[in-house]
């Protein structure tokens, strides 16, 4: 039998060790999965490599995570915001590394991933400082430029629902990153409001087949 | 020049609107082209997209009837019309890149004679840059218009013969919405398309200082 569910957000994250590469669902705090990240602060590990559209928004998830001092790199594409400060001065004083890449080749590049590619071609920064010193191509009158996949050990996403199997929907604008860290991470941990029973996932419906799922948690403070 | 009267930031969005067709895929940038928005015609079904994954995107909902889990890219609570629909980071892009997308409005830093653009970075020490989907919307969609105050406040031209500032894609953007004047962009230079009372084309010039076709 297979039972991907996991008893508590602590249980979930309690293998990730220092070093490891894992990416954060989320834009904004729309789709963050805050327990998760609470749990592995309070778990300890550091020197994370972390995967975020942004770099954190006000106390909670990823900004506590940094605020923490457990990230050493961050690869994201909208760092600096209002609300960004605990990154800003953690940037400023060169504790954290920083990665910046277009929005959408960040998608693509984690996108690449999880479908077993090699590298992409992508128009998307051509001619800008973000592709400099990469390999360029012309490809029937456009420019692209090569970028490589972006893989990870874990994956922390928030979804709506999921059930044992480990498939997922997910809910309004909080989806963004989620199916798409799911299959790039070699662990995705998914983070529910709801468990349901096999089979009360419409299968039309189900935006990440559970293949791409290792844990589905529902923590305490997610419930609804 | 000292009879004309620039046109305010809604004034601005209201001209802009008026070139959007019906039944046009638009996504509208974070900040003044946001604006936009509420001056769409009535009479035109236009359809919003936003980076962050929802195509349909309705206004801003009643106080307290926020949902967190319903944003645009600026982070501002929205809705979303009957019909409309959410997907993941992935599709969104792939909206923007294949030219999905026919029009997207953006604001600016200086956009060049040829249609270069810079909006994301000024490049200075110390600041932190940031580049969200900019460079995606840039060179993706069918049509790139930008939106902006012709001068800085310090009285430079935005419209530049060559961007100084770091780009966001090359030869990018067809068509500049200014408190002044619209302009047409791309290989063959500027050209200027209206401008408002009481501004001449020899004015334009003097203030730019830029090579402009009328």
């Amino acid at each position: 039998m297979i039972d991907k569910s996991v008893a508590s957000a602590q249980a979930a994250v309690a293998d990730i060790q220092d070093g490891a590469t894992v990416m954060i669902g989320g834009f904004g705090t729309a789709g963050m999965p805050d327990p998760l990240i609470d749990a592995l602060i309070a778990q300890g590990a550091g020197d994370l490599t972390i995967i975020n559209n942004n770099a954190g928004n006000g106390e909670t998830g990823l900004a506590a995570l940094i605020k923490a001092d457990r990230v050493r790199k961050i690869i994201c594409s909208f760092p600096r915001q209002t609300d960004s400060h605990h990154f800003d001065a953690a940037y400023r004083a060169g504790q954290i590394e920083l990665e910046l890449v277009p929005q959408g080749n960040l998608a693509a590049r984690i996108q690449a991933a999880g479908a077993g590619l090699g590298a992409i071609f992508t128009p998307t920064g051509y001619g800008t400082l973000l592709a400099e010193g990469k390999e360029t191509r012309l490809i029937d009158g456009r420019h692209y430029v090569l970028e490589y996949p972006i893989h990870a050990d874990f994956a922390l996403i928030k979804a709506h629902a999921g059930d044992r199997w480990g498939n997922l929907v997910y809910r309004k604008t909080a989806r963004n990153f989620g199916p798409i860290m799911a299959m790039a991470a070699r662990t995705t941990i998914a983070q529910v409001s709801r468990i349901v029973g096999l089979g009360e996932i419409d299968p039309e419906a189900v935006v990440t087949p559970g293949i791409f799922v290792q844990r589905v948690v529902l923590p305490q403070s997610a419930a609804a | 020049m000292t009879n004309m009267k620039p046109m305010s930031r809604d004034q601005m969005a209201a001209r802009v609107a008026q070139d959007i067709p019906d039944g046009a895929y638009v996504n509208l940038g974070i900040g003044l082209p946001t604006k936009v928005a509420n001056y769409l015609p009535a009479d035109r079904e236009i359809i919003l997209q936003s980076e962050n994954g929802l195509l349909g995107m309705g206004p801003a909902p009643a106080a307290g009837e926020e949902d967190w889990e319903l944003i645009n890219a600026g982070k501002q609570a929205v809705t979303l019309l009957t019909g409309g629909c959410y997907f993941h980071h992935a599709d969104s892009f792939a909206m923007m890149r294949a030219g999905h997308i026919d029009i997207c409005v953006l604001g600016a830093f200086q956009v060049s004679v040829t249609g270069d653009l810079a909006n994301w970075h000024t490049g200075e020490p110390g600041a932190i840059p940031a580049v969200g989907g900019a460079m995606d919307l840039a060179i993706g969609a069918r049509q790139t218009f930008v939106m902006m105050e012709l001068f800085t406040k310090q009285g430079e031209s935005k419209l530049v013969e060559t961007c100084t500032y770091p780009l966001t894609g090359l030869h990018c953007v067809s068509r500049i919405y200014t408190d002044l004047a619209v302009f047409d962009v791309g290989r063959e230079g500027a050209r200027v398309i209206e401008m408002v009372d009481g501004l001449t084309i020899a004015d334009l010039r003097k203030r730019t200082g830029v090579p402009l076709a009328a």
